[in-house]
């Protein structure tokens, strides 16, 4: 592709303040990318380990139960709150609302603290049900 | 004025034709997936345990294995549209560019085919 290096460019990453919005919007990103490959794969494994019979059930379970399996879980409860609540913003924002600045600020702050206390609670409640 | 570019006149693809489109897709299934995810998450964290027993006898129920079905659709195909969208924004280089977005597609779809396929046994009763 013909590139002109001397054009003109708008500004990029490194010139704007850092804020919650820039953080929410790459936040979305990476949990996305986490929960679609390493959410993915531990899901389907956990299907199909159940599919295929108890020995291979139980070999999932040594995994999953130990303390590694135990960080991917927690790590993936709060990759799935902070998608769908940046996710419900996103609907929020296709609609037109939502841009002024104060506004904006104020919401993507509340999917980060809002996503690591339900995945809090959530933990709290499966470890109360456990004991 | 004609706004269109003259590669574009002869492709006769205009914009906002099928521009929107993936755009869309990712949308709708964003929604069902969440509703879906709500069910899933709600239905696991009521089950009395996680054991092979449990969750193949869960799995087993029509109106557990349905919703199972769909959820596996919906889910995959949303991060299919995801994972491509990012391709397509962070790899530029043209060849390396159609690997990636084949790759991410094969990936998808074989994992949520054996995923798919996993619940078919279980709820068919073929477990061994």
């Amino acid at each position: 592709m013909h590139r002109n290096p001397a054009r003109p460019l708008s500004p990029h990453l490194t010139i704007w303040r850092w804020g919650p919005h820039m953080l929410v919007s790459i936040l979305h990103r990476m949990t996305g990318v986490g929960l679609a490959t390493v959410g993915a794969i531990a899901f389907t494994w956990w299907l199909a380990a159940a599919a295929s019979g108890p020995e291979a059930y139980d070999s999932f379970r040594d995994c999953a139960d130990d303390w590694y399996g135990l960080i991917i879980w927690v790590g993936l409860t709060w990759a799935f709150f902070q998608h769908t609540l940046s996710g419900l913003r996103h609907f929020v924002m296709d609609m037109g609302a939502g841009y002024a600045l104060q506004t904006n600020k104020f919401w993507a702050t509340m999917t980060v603290a809002g996503a690591i206390v339900l995945a809090v609670l959530t933990w709290l409640y499966i470890l109360e049900v456990r004991s | 004025m004609r706004m269109e570019t003259p590669i574009g006149r002869v492709r006769g693809l205009g914009s906002a034709r099928s521009g929107t489109h993936h755009w869309w897709l990712e949308r709708l299934t964003s929604v069902s997936t969440l509703l879906l995810f709500v069910w899933f998450l709600v239905a696991l964290l009521r089950l009395p345990s996680l054991d092979h027993d449990t969750v193949t006898g869960w799995l087993g129920q029509p109106l557990a294995a349905a919703p199972m079905l769909l959820l596996i659709v919906s889910t995959f195909w949303h991060l299919k549209l995801g994972l491509q969208v990012v391709v397509e924004d962070y790899v530029h280089d043209g060849g390396l560019k159609a690997f990636s977005i084949i790759l991410v597609n094969f990936f998808a779809i074989a994992l949520g085919a054996l995923a798919f396929y996993s619940v078919l046994k279980i709820a068919f009763g073929g477990e061994a």
